[in-house]
């Protein structure tokens, strides 16, 4: 057992499934550079000096990187894709769209694709550009899975999971829970340090994880935002209020049963994610309950999202529309007072 | 003819003939109305797709676009199994999830067709990847249209394939129109094939309508990816002797223009060469046309009385594990 930051644990699974396959690579922008930045977050530092000829280090060229990674994949090989943040995944939307998730379909079954993209969101006072979640554009997609792990056991779990994958797998992680350090640490960042058992385990999609039990309310809530909920359950603990909280880990697929099983003990759901609240994955979560678990809720769904603005810059509006603990707090209690 | 055999003068004639007749036939049956989609034909393009494909391997790639059906047959997806797919039917080349604009069969190195403009010249560079990653000496031609050329996607390409140095040829048919807008109005550039100047990359203009000539400067070109000297550009000029899809008339073409490409028609010009070198009579050439209409019929009937999916088979393919949608 050893204690790593998300950063850490998930450099070592790469390191370790690039030498269990050695169909497993690299690919993206500044990731193996002999003295360079081992991607934006330092996940992939220092990893050339084992894998020399499986960093493969690109041009600024995202419709490359995702190209790329498809066609290899296509023909055996195993990419985990990287871009440096996740807003740069629109550069490259055509391919990871109407490329690499209908590959599949568009051949009959023929061709598989089993490759990764790891991509870093989350509101770090860079400003718009730099900032966005973006999981609601990519559940959208038929084809491809979407996974947002928030402890390092997660991270190495779920990262072996979809490197085994046959299908295509988005990989969102959170830049304040990287725990990068250096020059490339994180001002302001959670950078929780987590428990990764030696012996090598993966963690399968479509289960989610009870964070915190509780019997009041039922809080789904995905990457930054299960620490914040968590700090909010913390909250409304001392005012009696029992948050049960969960962690969904996978998008697509998506654990719907626990989140059924929870509210029917606490006839309330809370959905928090910091993507934006419209079309985001907690629209599709409350229909779902809607229309399948209606008659377990004794409340309206409340969901509790960043607010539908692009991420501004100053720091007083970036903390007020992202899901701050206070507010999440704040919501939960008019909620069990509704 | 050169140092060419027979038989391998022959085949291209049939295999140009093969493209000619099967874009001639799903025409008729669209105008009949018994199939469904939609098609962008290749008819006057044979001698580039054959000329381009004909020493590949099973085991090299093909990648695609919206008309690829020339490609297709010559890179040896079977006739039976595109036709089916024509008609939607389960035992088309891609069981009826693809169609028209996606036709292939990777188990003979054909990707499905990418029917985004440009969108598959970034796979072709991943798959040239992947050859080069896992030490094959397989290699990739990619198909692109002039249109296509204006893509970002096929710059970013054209870069990553040079500095990775990778099997890759990337093949330009240049048809003169993207759609109905001609190439004087979307470049300054006379030829395409200085685009490639710009990332270093060999690149060779080329008669496309001359099968003989654009095999040569295929065979160069997979020489150099097969010995691991890097990627290609070819130019290969040519016409599109139909629309850009079905209902165009062409109104944005003279027909001064259409008269004067018509006169280079790759299979009319290859035959009668074939002919006046003594390589074979019309005789034999007209047994060739015959035989390859009798396939058609065949693969017509053949794909006719084939079953079609299910309404339900919309749900399987989506992922690798069944029942995740
Ligand atoms: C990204 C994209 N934009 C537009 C289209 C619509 N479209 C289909 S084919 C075509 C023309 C392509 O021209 P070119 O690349 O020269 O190929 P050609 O049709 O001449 O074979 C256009 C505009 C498309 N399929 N994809
Ligand atoms: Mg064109």
């Amino acid at each position: 057992m050893a204690e790593k930051s998300i950063a850490e644990a998930l450099r070592d699974a790469i390191a370790e499934e690039m030498r269990r396959d050695e169909t497993v690579f690299c690919i993206g922008e500044d990731i193996g550079i002999e003295g360079g930045f081992g991607g934006a977050f330092t996940v992939t530092l220092g990893l050339e000096k084992e894998f020399r000829d499986r960093m493969v280090d690109t041009p600024i060229s995202e419709i490359l990187i995702a190209g790329a990674a498809t066609g290899a994949a296509m023909t055996g090989m195993r990419p985990i894709a990287d871009v440096q943040y996740g807003d740069f995944l629109f550069c490259m939307m055509d391919q990871l769209v109407d490329e690499t998730a209908k590959m599949r379909y568009m051949s009959g079954g023929e061709i598989k694709v089993p490759m990764v993209m790891r991509a870093p969101v989350g509101a770090t006072t860079r400003g718009a550009q730099h900032a966005q979640s973006l999981e609601g554009f990519f559940t959208h997609v038929p084809g491809l899975k979407v996974i947002c792990p928030s402890t390092a056991y997660d991270a190495v779990g779920l990262l072996r999971t979809a490197v085994h994958d046959d299908d295509p797998v988005i990989m969102f992680e959170h830049k304040k829970l990287y725990g990068s350090k250096g020059n490339r640490a994180e001002k302001g960042a959670l950078s929780p340090i987590g428990e990764v058992p030696d012996e090598y385990y993966t963690i399968p999609f479509g289960e989610a994880v009870i964070r915190r039990e509780g019997t009041d309310v039922t809080i789904v809530a995905n990457l930054l935002m299960v620490y914040n909920a968590i700090s909010a359950a913390e909250i409304l603990a001392d005012e009696g209020i029992r948050c049960e909280v969960i962690d969904p880990r996978t998008l697509v697929p998506f654990d719907y049963e626990t989140v059924y099983r929870s509210i029917r003990k606490t006839g309330r759901l809370a959905i928090v994610h910091e993507d934006v609240e419209r079309n985001g994955w907690g629209a599709e979560l409350a229909a779902k309950v809607a229309s399948e678990a209606i008659y377990s809720l004794n409340a309206p769904i409340k969901r509790i999202c960043t607010y539908n603005t692009p991420i501004p810059f100053a720091p007083v509006m970036e903390n007020y529309v992202v899901p701050s603990v206070e507010r999440i707090v704040e919501e939960i209690r008019n909620l069990i007072n509704s | 003819m050169l140092n060419f055999s027979r038989e391998k003068l022959l085949d291209l004639y049939k295999n140009m003939v093969l493209i000619r007749k099967y874009e001639e036939r799903i025409y008729f049956l669209f105008l009949e109305g018994i199939m469904p989609g939609t098609i962008h034909q290749s008819h006057g393009q044979e001698a580039s797709a054959v000329g381009m494909l004909y020493d590949l391997q099973k085991t090299d790639y093909m990648t695609t676009t919206h008309r690829p059906a020339g490609h297709a047959l010559a890179k040896g997806v079977s006739l039976k199994s595109m036709m089916a797919e024509m008609f939607a039917k389960t035992s088309g080349c891609c069981h009826g999830y693809g169609g028209a604009m996606h036709v292939g069969d990777m188990a003979v190195g054909a990707v499905p067709a990418i029917a985004i403009v440009g969108g598959g010249v970034p796979l072709g560079v991943g798959i040239a990847l992947s050859c080069k990653m896992r030490k094959t000496d397989s290699v990739c031609v990619t198909f692109l249209g002039d249109g296509a050329t204006n893509e970002g996607a096929v710059h970013e390409s054209m870069n990553g394939a040079m500095i990775w140095k990778l099997p890759i040829i990337f093949a330009v048919e240049n048809n003169l129109y993207g759609a109905s807008t001609s190439i004087k109005q979307t470049t300054t550039i006379e030829n395409l094939a200085e685009r490639a100047k710009a990332y270093n990359m060999p690149a060779e203009i080329v008669d496309g309508n001359d099968v003989i000539a654009v095999n040569q400067a295929a065979e160069r070109a997979i020489a150099r990816a097969r010995s691991g000297s890097g990627p290609t550009f070819l130019e290969l000029k040519t016409y599109r002797i139909g629309g850009h899809s079905r209902n165009d008339t062409c109104g944005y073409r003279t027909k001064k223009e259409e008269a004067e490409w018509a006169k280079r028609d790759a299979i009319k010009v290859f035959g009668e060469r074939l002919v006046k070198e003594k390589i074979a009579s019309r005789k034999e050439l007209n047994a060739i046309d015959e035989q390859i209409e009798q396939d058609i019929d065949e693969a017509v009937v053949y794909a006719k009385s084939e079953p079609s999916p299910v309404a339900e088979d919309a749900f399987k393919n989506v992922y690798v594990q069944e029942g995740l949608i």
